[in-house]
């Protein structure tokens, strides 16, 4: 029933990697998210990535069905999900077949043998049994017939179809991996008591499983627990786990309360963005209006609409999406409202890579408008800080009259990690341009001297009714004007408009080194990625590396000139075919810079950078 | 709609902004802007909370020609914008102004949708069966074999009718004008504001350059009581110069019968519901070619999506724990370090 094979490599001490692969009904998803809440209590820092097909339910066993879960947890500072695995647990062969090459050599691997059968090893195109015929031999594998055990378990437990008894096997892995990494069985079991609450036969036949699982691996000496992770040294705190999705919704939750203003989401499904809108809506107890729209275009239109009546105006999609919502972004550029898009970026163009990651939006943000079309473009590079940016997002398009893209990606929408919970008595304040009074020759685009963000005379407010619109406006009256000189007037003013901006935003910082041989550029959703590798290259020695990582990318931060002057080489590091380096090549011309690019709908590898670094110093 | 009420009486002129109105000299479109203007100090409605949203085209100039609230947007997307409007402020008394290409082409999809929501607002439709700000192409409503400068052999494409895609896609209200009946007009203005719902009124609007003349058969002042049937709920399906035309149903069809003739009676006339659920008659009505009908055909009062919305969110508000972001933030699965 159990074999290993010679133990290469017993433990890991400060960090480990375990990825849960199965059939997309097996339940992976549930079960990797268990294993990262509970650890997250126990005091580990995590990162976690999903990896599912775009199938809901692909054929059983085919290689392409196979989702995944993969969770980091560590005893110290943990940026990404991790590029090998330390443990697998395959629930088939389809599942061993796609993911054995993350797999470190010596490292472990669970399998449940009873879906190794000959119908599922063709499945996966397997010509022979990889456990039968020493394929494996470099790993440990711990063959566990799980299903049969599960159905063990389950005898005399009421009310449970087969179906039901089968599903449930995910959960003797989990008891297992608890059991090795030394884990309570308590977070779990007091989810499935809140989760199944009106079935209690549920409860007890998952909780039965769970045990099963747990008290199987320890009654087996034969697995070693030697994996005994302590709790990360984190700044002291509330702390919760959280999606990057989520984080999105919760900091414009926050930044409507915080402005005073209602939230007005107006969205259409489509991955990886939709999530916001799930959580969005369940929070109708905070007055959101979450507005689910017949198309892309509605979804931004009607935001717009409430942006103008005076609420806080969201928008939310992905690549294909914003191009769609692009003519309507230009207007609001144009009316000058505050409207937060935000774009969930995943691997194009066109219909592309739906559930993969991919940072190749940008300059779609930047540019994907007709005419002379400037926005604030910033960036999210966390789970956790999707939070933040989501505010920021908001409290910038307040501030300064104007449309405000957020990027952030399916890497970091999708995975999650802790987040320190923000009291909203913490949040930065968030002004806005409202006017209600009448004043003589009053119009509606008088400016605000040091923003030149105009003013915002909503509906309903007496004595200030006004007409706006998408033709050329006259610069002190705001009527429709096609006079020539005003015209480039107006056009100026809105590009100073967002680079003004620079003066509302934080600096530029580094990391590592201050100044040296090499500089690392990032934005977005790589930080976890470079940081790490930038961490890791400088602990080997490589004290003349610095890290500077962008979230504001129009305008960007003021002082970003002088940092790229303090080091000699300069590497830029995207998820796209240099779209990020093209505009710092514009923008600083007088400086070199290399690039190093990844197009594969996957994040950049911890080797693949250093790699790179090394080949510059 | 109805919304606010207000003491001060407005005349038009509260409505008349001072941009110099650009439409062609002899444009139905001045007619429509005048019975608005003329409408609105009937409607008990504050002039701050009015707004017109328009997209593109002749029609959507419309908003600049107001002094209330007003948005001129892009092409075909009213529907979404005022919708944003209203659902971000449902005491507003809200207008999109459309053509027949900016609704039902461009911004077809949103035309249907709009409708199947019923959310409180109205929208007026000119409809000149033809493309004016772009010089003269054929529309969706254009006839088959019209020439226009992009189809000079004569159009190849069947058109809508407006008033049958409404229904189609539900609407709850929907009246028929001639551009050259102000007085009507104004009043369909007034019930449209009303009516709690979305408001669909179709105007057919003579484009003088373009198209001109394209109603004159059931417009003209000789033929119009004769061509037209103008429908008042409760009121008998009559019509014509002498008022002895009138409406029978025979068999699946609407027949056109004279009174006192065959020994038809007044009697026999149908009575019109506009009220009525069904919509069977309804479709009917749109549909029919002689007489053309004019005046409220469908005026059903049904549940509007700001009515659903608001019962679910003081349900849900009722119901939760959730007062403040910090309540969520800081409920279920936190953890503390220390």
């Amino acid at each position: 029933m159990i074999t290993t094979k010679t133990i290469l490599q017993p433990e890991v001490l400060e960090a480990v990697v375990v990825r849960f692969v199965g059939d997309s009904g097996d339940g992976m998803q549930l079960t990797g998210t268990q294993f990262t809440d509970t650890s997250a209590m126990f005091g580990n820092d995590i990162a976690t990535f999903p990896n599912y097909p775009s199938e809901i339910r692909a054929p059983q066993g085919s290689l392409y069905g196979v989702s995944g879960f993969q969770v980091h947890i560590g005893s110290v500072e943990v940026s990404t999900p991790g590029d090998n695995v330390d443990l697998l647990v395959a629930m088939n062969p389809a599942a061993l077949k796609t993911n054995l090459y993350a797999v470190k050599p010596g490292h472990t691997i669970i399998v449940d043998t009873d879906s190794f059968t000959k119908k599922n090893l063709d499945k996966a195109e397997y010509k022979t049994n990889p456990l039968e015929d020493g394929s494996l031999e470099n790993y440990r594998v711990i063959q566990v017939d799980m299903t049969t055990m599960t159905k063990e378990a389950l005898k005399g437990v009421e009310g449970l179809d087969n179906k039901a008894i089968t599903r449930s096997k995910n959960m003797f892995s989990l008891g297992m991996v608890y059991w090795m990494y030394d884990r309570s069985l308590e977070h779990t079991i007091d989810f499935f008591n809140k989760k199944f609450k009106t079935k209690p036969s549920l409860i007890e036949a998952n909780t039965k499983v769970l045990n099963a699982g747990y008290y199987f691996a320890e009654t087996l000496e034969l697995i070693p627990n030697a994996y005994s992770i302590s709790p990360a040294k984190m700044t002291p705190g509330t702390y919760r786990i959280i999606g990057g999705n989520t984080a999105t919704a919760w900091g414009l939750l926050a930044a409507s309360e915080k402005s005073g203003l209602e939230l007005f989401l107006g969205s259409y499904p489509i991955t990886p963005a939709t999530d916001i809108l799930h959580e969005l809506v369940k929070h109708k107890h905070f007055g959101v209006k979450a507005f689910q729209a017949e198309d892309e275009i509605a979804g931004v239109t009607s935001a717009i609409g409430a942006a103008f009546a005076g609420d806080l105006a969201i928008t939310t999609t992905s690549g294909p999406g914003l191009a769609l919502k692009g003519e309507a972004i230009g207007l609001a550029m144009m009316v000058e409202l505050p409207l937060v898009i935000i774009n969930v970026q995943r691997g194009g163009p066109s219909t592309g890579l739906p559930t993969k990651t991919e940072q190749s939006d940008l300059l779609q943000a930047m540019y994907g408008r007709n005419g002379e079309s400037p926005v604030i473009v910033i960036a999210a590079s966390t789970p956790a800080n999707c939070f933040n940016f989501a505010y920021e997002a908001a409290r910038l398009a307040l501030e300064h009259m104007t449309p405000v893209i957020l990027l952030t990606d399916g890497y970091i929408a999708n995975g999650s990690a802790p987040w320190k919970v923000r009291s909203i008595a913490d949040m930065p304040e968030i002004k806005n341009h409202k006017v209600t009074e009448v004043k003589e020759n009053w119009s509606p685009y008088d400016r605000d001297e040091k923003t030149l963000a105009r003013n915002w005379a909503v509906p309903g407010t007496p004595g200030l009714e006004h007409r706006i619109g998408g033709l050329e406006k006259d610069s002190v009256t705001g009527n429709i004007s096609y006079e020539p000189i005003n015209h480039e007037k107006m056009t100026h003013i809105r590009a100073e408009k967002v680079r003004l901006v620079e003066n509302n935003i934080p600096e530029l910082k580094t990391e590592f080194a201050d100044s040296g041989d090499l500089l690392v550029i990032g934005w977005g959703g790589t930080y976890g990625s470079l940081h790490s590798a930038v961490k890791q290259i400088s602990d080997e020695g490589y004290k003349n590396i610095g890290f500077a990582h962008f979230n504001y990318i129009n305008p960007m931060p003021k002082n970003t000139e002088e940092i790229l002057s303090k080091y000699k080489k300069i590497i830029v590091c995207e998820l796209n075919a240099g779209q990020f380096v093209s505009i710092l090549k514009t923008r600083f011309s007088k400086f070199e810079f290399s690039q190093h690019n990844k197009i594969q709908g996957l994040p950049f590898s911890n080797d693949e950078l250093i790699q790179q670094f090394k080949l510059l110093v | 709609m109805e919304t606010t009420t207000t003491e001060k009486k407005y005349t038009f002129k509260d409505f008349t902004s001072d941009q110099e109105v650009r439409w062609c000299p002899g444009c139905d479109d001045y007619v429509i802007l005048r019975s608005m203007q003329k409408a609105l100090p009937e409607m008990g409605v504050k002039k701050e909370d009015v707004v017109f949203i328009s997209g593109i085209g002749c029609s959507s100039r419309f908003p600049y020609y107001m002094s209330t609230y007003g948005m001129h947007t892009i092409h075909g997307r009213a529907p979404g914008i005022a919708s944003g409007v209203k659902m971000a402020n449902p005491n507003l008394s809200v207008w999109i102004m459309t053509g027949d290409g900016d609704s039902m082409a461009i911004g077809g999809n949103h035309f249907i949708h709009l409708l199947r929501r019923n959310i409180d607002l109205n929208m007026v439709m000119f409809n000149n069966e033809i493309y004016g700000l772009t010089k003269g192409q054929f529309s969706p409503t254009s006839l088959i074999g019209q020439k226009t400068k992009s189809s000079p052999y004569g159009n190849t494409q069947p058109p809508f009718s407006p008033g049958e895609l409404a229904l189609g896609a539900n609407a709850r209200f929907f009246a028929r004008i001639t551009g050259n009946n102000p007085k009507d007009m104004a009043q369909i203005f007034i019930d449209a504001h009303k009516f709690k719902g979305t408001s669909l009124i179709e105007v057919l609007q003579n484009c003088v350059i373009f198209n001109d003349g394209c109603f004159d058969e059931v417009t003209d002042k000789e033929v119009k009581e004769d061509m037209q049937i103008f429908l008042e709920h409760g009121k008998p399906m009559i019509f014509g110069k002498n008022k002895d035309k009138g409406l029978v149903l025979n068999k699946l069809k609407l027949e056109v019968v004279t009174i006192g003739e065959n020994g038809v009676t007044q009697e026999d006339i149908l009575v019109h519901n506009a009220k009525e659920e069904d919509k069977t008659l309804h479709q009917m009505l749109v549909r029919l070619e002689y007489p053309l009908a004019t005046g409220i055909i469908r005026s059903f009062a049904d549940v509007t999506l700001e009515e659903r919305e608001d019962a679910l969110t003081a349900e849900v508000k009722a119901n939760s724990k959730f007062k403040k972001t910090d309540d969520l933030f800081f409920s279920g699965e936190t953890y503390e370090v220390k």
